[in-house]
């Protein structure tokens, strides 16, 4: 008996299938965990809210393996309509014209309404072209900001710092005094590099931080960038700085168990550490800035994924996809994927929604992300546009781990690091030939 | 001597048709597709290449982090194929000698084998872990400082550790079952001879056990080069920074996290013809003085 039900209730589904006859897209995400149910959560939202299109999203692994998996597929012919894809690959999947149909062009063909000025200035031009188009949709948007222990800086009498000299002169020397480790950051290149250099408007690249063209040298063999090193491994070696690692979780973890006072991650984590119930009341503010570098400190930019549209589908899968994008960006979904997850929203109209709502004067360390992406903005805000940015990055991450063990100076690294980093650019280069 | 033979030419051809496909399909085509991507630069999707001759192979030999994890791929071997072997050898040549409980003390040894190598990896993260593990606090009291994931020779030895774990009860239990098969009268004889028990071990016993010992060699090696990347991908926890890694996992970094098609290509040509010279050093060099019965 239980046997025929369900096999009438399948036939019944197959009858219902066939009669609406339901366009099915796929959405090729990296949002496990917590993420991962709220990306469920949307997906069957946008099922339920109507009844022409139906959405599938699938998990992929890392971004990394996402962005693979996406590449082989496409090469197979066998590509999702969606793919979410994290800024480092920005450049791979943007410079593959023919990969994707430019999310701006997607959706004024499909007839929705399309003004990149109702996006937060932040969010706006990281995934555009040179010419100020949006390719990507931006979708889990986060900024780098200084969660801090609220009860740590009151035992050490200090308030947040807003300068690298307060941090340097005031806020480690009480913060050690009173026990605690000082400082720790979860991600070097984001942090104490793209984002310094947003932080201080000093240009990354050449060619407009790479966005217009491919033969890009990288500028990271700065002065600045260089001073703020040495300091960091002052830092290191005074006590004033923790560091444990490249992985993320091993530097969030001496900050989640109360032993770090200030710790520099995600927006996006913000989520993650309500649901911890920390031991400690904890609040975030800006990424502190350098006074002998600058005065006017502007905004950081996004890190995080956009979802890009996969070329090679019909038009009424790309409609599909129009109308969830469209469904995506409205202010009710926004607001619902920011309250639960700690990303930004995109767009200014959800973040009225969220105000209006009073989250912010509920959780108001929910604000600080945005509030940063939406400071002055400055020629090189906008964000980074370099290929082979993943290796770049790891190429980062070695010659930190050595300066930070002593392996290397801080002068020798970075040499490195410009040497091999523009090896990878012009090599990047020459795939896109 | 009657040669014995098939009637027909076609036949033979036809029986070896399937697995002759099959290593054409699974190892000489993606071979010969991988020689050729060494020599281009290509955009991961397939829309743009450029052909670059061998710069994918200079610019490996150029770069001092690819000859760095070369002589960590090199030194790692080393010690996985060492430790691994011999002390597998140890316990077998021990555990031989147990009567009571002898099957209790074997599966014990053994069962490490089920382990796959990413949850050896974890095991080993839980144990060396640079916070809470047990192993940490256990150096400690000798003033090592160990930081897994900090200090690029902590991540190594670690590595090595779970490797060589991994990989004993592998060569223990060929080993055992190498020993077993030694016949009796031949330990009696030499009893007479010779009464230093270490003695009759290396002028009898080891070279009894030479074929088991050089075919474990050859696993051992591969296994250190090839199949540890599962231990290496999790102590790494997917970010190398300034730990070490291994060439095979490089490719990977390169290749799969990184897309570059060309030069992960170049890496693995270079890989595929460093087995080809160890299996030919092996079988020329170290064959010839094994005599198998």
């Amino acid at each position: 008996m239980k046997h025929l039900s369900f096999v009438s209730a399948a036939a019944l589904a197959l009858v219902a299938n066939t009669a609406f006859a339901e366009t099915e897209i796929t959405w090729w995400h990296a949002m496990g965990g917590k993420l991962g149910d709220t990306v469920n959560q949307i997906a069957a939202d946008f099922n339920a809210s109507q009844d022409e299109y139906t959405i599938t999203p699938v998990f992929k692994g890392s971004y990394e393996e996402t962005l693979t998996a996406g590449i082989a597929a496409f090469r197979a012919g066998e590509q999702p309509n969606i793919m979410q894809v994290f800024d480092a690959g920005a450049a791979t999947v943007i410079g593959a014209k023919g990969a994707t149909v430019p999310v701006q062009d997607l959706l004024e063909a499909n007839g929705v309404e399309f003004d990149i000025n109702d996006y937060i200035s932040g969010v706006r031009y990281f995934y555009a072209d040179a010419d100020g188009k949006m390719i990507g949709m931006p979708f889990n948007s986060s900024s780098p900001i200084m969660y801090f222990n609220v009860d740590a800086l009151a035992a050490a009498g200090v308030e947040a710092p807003k300068t690298w000299e307060e941090f340097e002169t005031v806020t480690a020397p009480a913060l050690v005094a009173a026990g605690y480790i000082p400082l720790a950051e979860s991600h070097s290149p984001w942090i104490f590099v793209e984002n310094f250099m947003s932080r201080h408007n000093l240009p990354f690249a050449t060619n407009d931080n790479g966005y217009t063209g491919v033969d890009t040298q990288i500028l990271v063999n700065s002065d600045e960038l260089k001073m703020h090193w040495t300091n960091v491994k002052e830092w290191l070696d005074e006590g004033y700085f923790g560091w444990y690692g490249a992985s993320w979780d091993d530097n969030q973890a001496p900050f989640e168990e109360g032993k770090v006072a200030l710790w520099m991650g995600s927006s996006g984590s913000f989520g993650g550490l309500m649901q911890k119930d920390l031991p400690f009341e904890f609040s975030a503010t800006y990424l502190p800035y350098w006074e002998s570098i600058t005065t006017e400190p502007t905004q950081t930019f996004i890190g995080g994924a956009s979802l890009f549209a996969m070329a090679g589908q019909s038009d009424e899968e790309n409609a599909a996809t129009a109308a969830f994008f469209d469904y995506l960006t409205s202010p009710e979904v926004q607001y619902m994927w920011h309250r639960e997850t700690g990303y930004v929203p995109i767009t200014t109209a959800a973040y009225e929604m969220a105000k209006a709502d009073g989250h912010y004067d509920r959780f108001p360390a929910a604000e600080v992300g945005i509030q940063q992406l939406s400071l002055a903005s400055g020629e090189n805000t906008k964000g980074y546009r370099l290929g082979f940015y993943v290796q770049i990055r790891d190429v980062m991450n070695r010659e930190f781990g050595r300066i930070l063990t002593g392996e290397t100076s801080v002068d020798d690294a970075f040499a490195t690091i410009e040497t091999e980093a523009n090896e990878l650019l012009s090599r990047f280069a020459m795939t896109q030939g | 001597m009657k040669r014995a033979g098939f009637s027909t030419r076609w036949l033979p051809i036809l029986l070896l048709l399937p697995q002759l496909s099959i290593i054409l399909i699974f190892f000489y085509w993606p071979a010969a597709h991988a020689v050729k991507s060494s020599f281009y630069l290509q955009d991961p999707f397939g829309f743009g290449e450029t052909f670059v001759g061998m710069k994918n192979y200079t610019s490996l030999l150029k770069s001092s982090a690819y000859l760095r994890s070369a002589q960590f791929t090199v030194i790692f071997t080393l010690l996985v194929t060492i430790l691994s072997l011999s002390l597998a050898l140890l316990l077998a040549v021990k555990a031989d000698k147990v009567i009571k409980g002898a099957k209790a003390y074997r599966t014990l040894l053994m069962w490490v084998y089920a382990v796959a190598p990413p949850v050896a990896g974890v095991i080993g993260l839980v144990l060396f872990d640079q916070t809470w593990g047990p192993l940490k606090d256990f150096f400690g009291l000798f003033g090592w400082d160990f930081r897994l994931g900090v200090n690029y020779f902590d991540t190594a030895f670690a590595m090595v550790v779970v490797s060589v774990w991994k990989q004993l009860p592998v060569n223990f239990i060929f080993f055992l079952s190498g020993l077993q098969s030694i016949p009796k009268s031949v330990r009696e004889a030499a009893l007479i001879d010779n009464r230093s028990a270490s003695g009759r071990f290396w002028d009898v016993t080891f070279p009894l056990l030479a074929p088991t010992a050089f075919f474990l060699l050859i696993i051992n090696i591969t296994y250190a080069l090839f199949d540890t990347f599962g231990i290496i991908d999790t102590v790494v926890k997917g970010e190398p920074s300034n730990n070490p890694m291994t060439l095979v996992y490089r490719v990977y970094v390169d290749g799969f996290r990184g897309n570059d098609l060309g030069g992960s290509s170049a890496q693995s040509v270079v890989l595929m013809v460093l087995v080809l010279a160890l299996t030919v050093f092996q079988f020329r060099m170290v064959e010839r003085r094994i005599h198998y019965t």
